[in-house]
């Protein structure tokens, strides 16, 4: 390769990885919640990537590819400490008290059937909802179901993808999941009540409190 | 063929799969055709993919400067090599 082919390459690479770079460094955090952690899981799917970018076959696809070498980085780095138990610091099975309110959903505590001229508690919900309040709802999410959920919601893998993945059953992908969504949900509404965001009205009251303990 | 009619327990319990696209063309066919009919599972329905598209939006993390560096050194290191 020329010096001039060289730079071209490293430009074409660069001018591909700098806008991706915020998400990049966004998804490492969720996944690993720690940001040497997630530096490091970048730098090693960039390096990763520069190093077998004659791999990449369709260019269009590099979003995806990067993308997918982030996931199996973190894989690969989530095993190793695994098995080294003085970092295995979060349990396969969560605690059955980090599955309280599995079933919750936000729907049923903000949804009124009739609008009301002021608005809703929906709109309320949505409009002093910030990046913050989601991010901190996903980082408390117990670590098996917080890496399903960003698989799935953030990079929108298929489940069957996810299983193979983590070398879990399709099944436990999906009660993963549908766990993950009840924990975050009730974590965002908890955020939202002690906020006061949410002044509760006769149509929350009304509807089912499933989920919530008094 | 007309889609089966589903109960709204039944759209409800297949809905993040309908909206993570697990189902196949005829049970979304029959999902949607649910949708289009019911205000209750609608409103379900949008409620779930609002928080979702703000959950995705989310995502993104201004990358620390010392991150943009190391990966500019990491690809020096590449180039004399
Ligand atoms: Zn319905």
């Amino acid at each position: 390769m020329t010096e001039r082919d060289r730079r071209a390459r490293r430009a074409w690479f660069e001018g591909r990885l700098t806008p991706l770079l915020d998400r990049l460094y966004g998804t490492a955090l969720r996944l690993t919640r720690h940001p040497d952690d997630a530096e490091d899981i970048v730098a090693e799917a960039v390096a990763r990537a520069w190093r077998n970018l004659d791999e990449l076959r369709d260019p269009e696809r590099f979003e995806a590819w990067l993308f997918h070498i982030l996931t199996n980085v973190f894989i690969s780095e989530w095993r190793r400490r695994r098995s080294h138990p003085q970092h295995a610091t979060e349990a396969e099975t969560p605690a059955p008290d980090e599955l309280d309110g599995a079933d919750f959903t936000l729907f049923q505590q903000l949804h009124q059937p009739f609008l009301l001229w002021w608005g809703s508690l929906e709109e309320q919900f949505f409009n002093s909802l910030l990046e913050q309040d989601l991010q901190r709802a996903l980082d408390d999410l117990p670590e098996p179901f917080r890496v399903v959920m960003v698989l799935v919601e953030l990079r929108g893998h298929r489940y069957a993808e996810v299983a193979r993945l983590l070398d879990i059953p399709l099944g436990t992908v999906r009660s993963r999941l549908n766990r993950a969504r009840g924990l975050l949900q009730k974590a965002l509404w908890e955020q939202a009540r002690d906020a006061g965001i949410l002044s509760p009205g006769p149509a929350a009251e009304a509807s089912g409190t499933k989920g919530e303990s008094p | 063929m007309n889609p089966r009619e589903l109960s709204c327990e039944e759209v409800i319990a297949r809905l993040f799969d309908y909206l993570d696209r697990e189902l196949d063309d005829r049970q979304a066919a029959e999902i949607e055709h649910h949708l289009s009919r019911c205000r209750d599972c609608f409103s379900r329905s949008e409620f779930e993919k609002r928080l979702r598209a703000r959950l995705a939006d989310s995502a993104g993390q201004p990358a620390p400067p010392r991150l943009q560096r190391r990966i500019r050194r990491l690809l020096d290191g590449f180039d004399e090599a």
